[in-house]
């Protein structure tokens, strides 16, 4: 069985990446990874890693950020990561990327005109990147549904 | 009881002000959870962080959300059938690092997924009104095209 890592800041992220990840469950050996130590409490019985929080107003905590994906990686040998974001994920993704892993991004539905910053950096070097609008796909950035299921 | 959720990262002022001041006409419990509020509000009652388990009994308690245009709250209010209205944040009075937020309510409210104020004068009536209902439902997890795609790509 294939090992998954599932990473995401906590609030809409995580729980967008939760709607995607959850349902693979039955098909990988899945590794959440979030920025709260509460939110294994909404995947209990899965593995669950804590990460550090940062944003751009914070950039500096980038540096232990970096260094916790490298080991939390490391050790986990996942064969793909995949991310909602924000930057934590964009992080996760890098470090997966240096590894030799295969690397999805999922552009937050929240970015309805344009992809994210993090996302528009994630397209240069993941495997793979998704938007959530079908009238933003390109060549490159792709699209094939939504968190909100087939209603939207 | 109505809950009014601006997310964990940014203080949401103008948001907090309109239903304080606003609190005294509803006759209705509010809570808002707030984020270094940059004034005391007098007629509602205010909660800082909540971890994710405290926020769902809250959310599951109330009768209405009020929320930022926070995609977390959203997709949670629509998988609850929980009627909410969206305030969003804007980055030109320093509300949000872009205007996302505007972009996302503008998007919802031409799609009708969720109710969205656009200003205080549209939030303050639909709140004396009250009646706000949901207006989708969502399932618990994302389009099985999006989920199928991902899985296809590990697999290969």
């Amino acid at each position: 069985m294939k090992k998954v890592m599932a990473v995401a800041s906590i609030g809409g992220h995580w729980i967008q990446l939760l709607r995607i990840a959850r349902p693979m469950e039955g098909h990988y050996e899945m590794v959440y990874v979030s920025t709260h130590p509460k939110c294994a409490t909404m995947v209990e019985g899965q593995k669950y890693c804590l990460t550090t929080d940062f944003s751009r107003s914070d950039a500096w905590k980038l540096v232990p950020a970096f260094l916790k994906a490298i080991k939390t990686i490391r050790k986990e040998k996942p064969d793909a990561i995949i991310t909602t974001g924000a930057a934590p994920g964009l992080v996760y993704l890098l470090v997966g990327k240096l590894f030799g892993r295969k690397t999805i991004w999922i552009d937050s539905i929240a970015n309805a005109e344009h992809l994210s910053a993090s996302g528009r950096m994630a397209s240069w070097f993941a495997s793979r990147t998704y938007t959530q609008w079908e009238d933003l796909a390109t060549g490159k950035i792709q699209y094939a549904g939504n968190v909100f299921g087939n209603t939207l | 009881m109505i809950f009014v959720t601006i997310g964990t990262q940014l203080p949401f002022d103008r948001l907090i002000k309109i239903i304080d001041e606003l609190a005294p006409q509803l006759n209705e419990e509010v809570i808002a959870q707030v984020y270094q509020c940059g004034f005391t509000p007098k007629n509602i009652k205010t909660v800082d962080f909540l971890a994710p388990d405290e926020f769902n009994t809250l959310f599951d308690k109330a009768r209405l959300i009020v929320s930022h245009a926070g995609m977390g709250t959203i997709l949670s209010a629509l998988q609850k059938d929980k009627p909410i209205i969206v305030f969003p944040r804007i980055a030109a009075l320093g509300e949000h690092r872009n205007e996302h937020q505007l972009a996302t309510a503008r998007k919802f409210k031409e799609l009708g997924t969720v109710n969205v104020a656009m200003n205080e004068d549209e939030l303050t009536s639909m709140l004396l009104d009250g009646n706000q209902t949901t207006l989708q439902h969502i399932g618990n997890s994302a389009s099985s095209s999006l989920i199928q795609s991902i899985q296809a790509f590990i697999d290969e």
